[in-house]
């Protein structure tokens, strides 16, 4: 029965073609059928039924996501066949299918040396190509000699693949360098176009993974770029050579002219040409002629027509760009066309060049056209824009800044651009320009006042991280602000329901700043002539000078306190407990206000009170390094971890967030009258609602935690005006604030503001190099192995090279170091020592480069 | 246990480093999006694969003449063109030469006009394993070693011979 099934199968089994057939009318359950039937099929022992299910299985993998992982075997089975056509599709899809971790890998490398030792070529190249896909490991170690063996075939087709497979040999087993580098090196020297264009494919990848190792190959790659007429070649060979003149300077001086040459041909092709600028741009651009020449050329590039060769023209001169800014100035009328560009590609690389031009004279006219921009743009490009205008403008603290003013109302214009989505940036550079520069922080204050009052901006939901640091800009700054009254009833509007609850806490704290610096003002206004404050008409009168007058104040009171009424049952616990803490303070105050008129006594509680929450904002905030809590010793009784873990015991489930605030409120420690610091008992209880003002300083500290030490200490704040009489010693100084130093500009009405700079924490952190190649096994097998081959020619070269002397030297001394470890193969591993010792000695001198440089 | 993990590691890291190649794949989507031809140089998951074409099929057929003919995403660089029906796409390296690729995929085209007389969608769908024949002929590990119409066609015509 299962017998004469099996013959219906293979009788009436689908082909490809029936498959692609019914495939294309549509139908649903289509795949899933003939999958069924695949896999009945593939289990037959007919291999051309076989073979043909695991065809199908193929077309359907690669065109339908349909996973064909688990015919791995079958394909293993399809490749032993010993049918051209069956080996073919098998290993089409052991090509496609197979991975590393593919488990019936191991059965197929008996099968693969029988086919690359096969008298068929055909077979060969299947073979040859499959490694090439699959090639692993341990394939690549076990097949080494049959690819070694390839690689000298009579036959161009083999060889050509054989070369193609190297790549992936020496990838995955370093080894293989030392039986197969002689012959592949052999073939960069045929006069077969096929061969050389295969071999200069694969050196080109290889140069690209580790240019030193392949140094010594110069002589070679120099006498193809010169005499090879085939355009991919030369490509390929320009690539290897962009490499290596970046490592090896006389080349560049030396390549420089065959690559002019190739430039000034009139019917070069415009492929090998832009790969003859992008060299000259990359790595030749020290070389005055060529790097004119390449100029030259670039502009046609950016004149034509064609969308292809302008945005290439614009991405080569952004190759240039940074160490030629000439070469982008010449052409900036080219580049400022592409702007308007349809194409959005075209457009990024012409914004990027644009950026690129930015200097501390144009940055205001760049800005402009670009802001022109980016209202017309669509909303990626335009965020685009916006976003490159940032990043150029603060780089280096806002190094080509001179106008602060001037920067400030443009970020002001930007959170008014209708596709504005850059908030969070824009709100990083407005706290940081407040806190860097104080002679920006009047403009700041305006700006941020009109962002305030403008109740449309609310709605959007990307303008909120603006509208916070202007809420608290105009806070923590408000002794700028020309009408505070409007400022906390812009922080207090209706509709800042509309912010989410953490930015909302910001306006209220916000409110709270500009509520006691009034109050502090008018107290302070007051005090001197206190007495004949009796009547209100000529308290008004003296007291107009700082803005406020009995009115006015209880006016702004009542205000605040309506405003907030309606929060203090808010769910959000921060908004909550904010407000609640400047009801509470307008609680205090309030009745005093009122009865101040008849009290004599200075010295009363309210003004305990504003004197006491003055203190607690009074003390600036500066920008802090993000290496300076590294800087801070540990005071010596502070032991974190004991306190700590004695928490841990009181509460166990509410560790995190009780350890935190215990931390925050150990730490604060002001000596400040009313101030009590919870002790940890209490801390570790149920948290009773806490003294406002301690809370109100732990939560100022834990906003504004970036800005505070870890210390009892203010902020070690020095600035421009010596202002440093806090920083008493116990500390060293958090940030070393170098004061810029004042660069004469002439031209300017206004001196550039001191922007306050940290040495370390202002430039983002450099990594550590990755590790240079030069280790890897790969690289070390070919010097090793181009040593040998060196070594061959340089006795030919005795009488002219003068270095020959040294090199014995150097061979001497390492045999000596040799017999100590005592090695196999003396030769060879003298050769690889010599190899160390001139890797070390590179450090200093240049690689050699026999031959060509000489 | 732990050699196993550090052996494993070693191949990834060996896999990462092995991408570094010119072309890594190949596709032909036709207008609407539909892929008739896949061919990738370096190893991708099915579900890697899908979202991959997806993106890339949604980011080239989104463009017009007007715009040139190169993309960049993720960190390949997308080099297409459009014939008849059909988009050439092909991701390379960012080394690689644009202009070059454009001509690789031109040269694909005649060759495979070549070999069928005016080949058109149909053409590929029935005969994908001419067409993936053709490609192992022209690229191998990602590297171009063929560029003669001549040379990349002569298996195919002897294998039809041989039929």
């Amino acid at each position: 029965m299962a017998s004469s099934n099996s013959l219906m199968d293979s009788l009436f089994q689908r082909s490809l073609e029936d498959l692609i057939k019914g495939l294309r009318l549509g139908e649903s359950t289509f795949i899933s059928k003939s999958l069924e039937e695949i896999r009945r099929e593939i289990k037959l022992t007919d291999l051309s039924t076989k073979s043909v299910a695991l065809q199908k299985l193929s077309y359907l993998a690669a065109l339908h996501g349909v996973d064909m992982t688990w015919a791995a075997f079958h394909a293993v089975e399809v490749v032993s066949s010993s049918r051209f056509a069956h080996k073919r599709i098998g290993y089409h899809a052991i090509a496609q299918s197979f991975s590393d971790q593919t488990p019936v890998l191991l059965l197929i490398t008996n099968q693969l040396r029988k086919d690359l030792n096969s008298s068929n070529e055909y077979e060969v190249s299947l073979a040859l190509e499959c490694l090439a896909r699959i090639g692993t490991d341990d394939l690549a170690r076990d097949l080494t000699s049959e690819v070694f063996t390839l690689l000298g075939s009579s036959k161009a087709l083999v060889r050509k693949k054989a070369i193609g497979v190297v790549l992936r040999v020496f990838d995955k087993y370093p080894d293989a360098v030392k039986v197969c580098f002689k012959r592949l090196v052999e073939n960069l020297e045929s006069s077969d176009p096929q061969l050389l264009s295969a071999v200069v494919g694969v050196f080109c990848e290889l140069t690209a993974k580790d240019p030193r190792s392949y140094l010594p190959l110069a002589p070679e790659f120099y006498k193809i770029l010169v005499d090879s007429r085939n355009n991919w070649v030369l490509i390929k060979v320009l690539k290897i050579f962009a490499k290596l003149a970046s490592i090896e300077p006389r080349l560049a001086k030396k390549v420089a002219d065959p690559v002019c040459e190739h430039m000034r041909k009139q019917n070069v092709g415009k492929s090998l040409l832009f790969e003859c600028i992008r060299t000259v741009f990359s790595s030749l651009s020290d070389q005055e002629v060529a790097l004119k020449l390449a100029v030259v050329k670039i502009r046609e590039f950016l004149m034509d027509d064609d969308p292809n060769l302008k945005y290439l023209g614009l991405h080569a001169l952004s190759i240039v760009a940074p160490k030629h800014l000439w070469a982008v100035l010449e052409n900036k009328e080219a580049v400022v066309k592409a702007m308007s560009d349809e194409d959005p590609n075209v457009k990024r690389e012409a914004l990027h060049l644009l950026m690129a031009m930015v200097n501390e004279d144009n940055v205001t006219e760049i800005s402009r056209i670009l802001m022109n921009y980016a209202l017309k743009s669509d909303p990626l490009f335009c965020n685009e824009i916006i976003g490159s205008i940032l990043v150029a403008c603060s780089r280096d603290s806002y190094e080509i800044i001179v106008d602060f003013d001037w920067y400030l109302s443009l970020l002001g214009e930007m959170a008014r651009v209708p596709h504005c989505q850059r908030g969070k940036e824009i709100e990083h550079q407005l706290i940081d320009i407040g806190t860097r520069v104080k002679d920006a922080r009047l403009e700041l204050v305006r700006v941020s006042r009109a962002l305030l009052i403008d109740p449309a901006l609310l709605g959007n939901q990307y303008l909120h991280p603006i509208l916070s640091a202007a809420a608290w800009a105009s806070g923590e700054y408000v002794e700028f602000s020309k009408a505070p009254y409007e400022i906390a009833e812009a922080l207090l509007q209706p509709r800042t329901c509309l912010l989410p609850h953490s930015i909302r806490a910001i306006y209220i704290h916000s409110a709270f700043k500009v509520l006691v610096f009034s109050l502090g003002v008018y107290y302070s206004a007051q005090e001197p002539t206190s007495s004949s404050l009796v009547q209100e008409s000529t308290s008004s009168g003296s007291s107009a000078v700082n803005g406020f007058t009995y009115d006015s104040i209880s006016s702004l009171v009542s205000m605040i306190e309506l405003g907030l009424c309606s929060l203090s049952g808010t769910i959000d616990v921060e908004v909550q407990e904010r407000a609640k803490n400047i009801l509470g303070f307008i609680g205090i105050i309030k009745h005093e206000i009122a009865e101040k008129a008849t009290s004599q006594d200075s010295e009363t509680e309210v003004h305990r009170a504003i004197a006491f929450m003055e203190d607690v904002f009074s003390e600036e905030l500066g920008p802090v390094s993000s290496t300076a809590q590294e800087k801070v010793p540990l005071p010596e009784g502070l032991e974190l971890n004991e306190n700590l873990e004695g928490l841990q015991e009181i509460c166990r489930e509410v560790l995190e967030p009780m350890a935190e605030s215990d931390y925050s409120s150990d730490k604060v420690s002001f000596s400040v009258a009313k101030l009590r610091i919870r002790d940890q008992e209490e801390a570790s209880s149920s948290l009773p609602p806490p003294l406002e003002s301690s809370s109100l300083l732990a939560e100022h500290r834990k906003r504004h935690g970036l800005y505070y030490l870890s210390s009892q200490k203010s902020d070690d704040h020095k600035d421009r005006d010596g202002n440093d009489d806090n920083t008493s010693n116990e500390y060293p100084p958090a940030n070393e604030i170098s004061v810029d130093s004042f660069k004469s500009k002439k031209k300017l009405s206004k001196p550039r503001p001191v922007v306050v700079k940290l040495d370390e924490g202002d430039e983002p952190k450099t990594k550590p190099d990755a590790s240079s190649s030069n280790d890897e096994p790969l690289s070390r097998a070919i010097q090793t192995a181009l040593m040998g081959k060196g070594k061959g020619k340089e006795k030919e070269r005795v009488k002219e090279n003068h270095e020959i002397n040294l090199d014995t030297e150097n061979i001497e001394q390492s045999s000596r170091r040799e017999k100590k470890k005592k090695k196999n193969g003396e030769r060879s591993s003298k050769r690889s020592s010599r190899r160390q010792k001139d890797k070390e000695a590179s450090v200093t001198k240049p690689v050699e480069v026999p031959d060509l440089l000489l | 246990m732990y050699v196993y993990s550090r052996r494993r590691r070693r191949k990834i890291e060996r896999s990462e480093r092995g991408r570094k190649m010119g072309i890594r794949f190949i596709l032909m989507v036709n207008k609407q999006g539909q892929t008739r031809l896949a061919q990738y140089y370096e190893w991708l998951t099915l579900e890697e694969r899908r979202a991959l074409e997806g993106e890339i099929v949604r980011k080239c057929l989104a463009r017009n003449d007007q715009q040139c003919s190169f993309v960049e995403h993720r960190n390949y660089k997308i080099v297409y063109r459009r014939y008849a029906s059909l988009f050439f796409m092909v991701g390379v390296d960012d080394d690689e030469n644009e202009l070059a690729i454009l001509e690789f995929i031109h040269l694909l085209v005649e060759t495979m006009d070549k070999h069928f007389g005016n080949v058109c969608e149909l053409d590929i769908m029935f005969h994908l394993e001419k067409a993936h024949f053709m490609l192992e002929e022209m690229v191998m590990n990602g590297c171009i070693v063929e560029t003669s119409k001549a040379n990349i066609l002569s298996p195919i015509q002897l294998m039809d011979k041989a039929h």
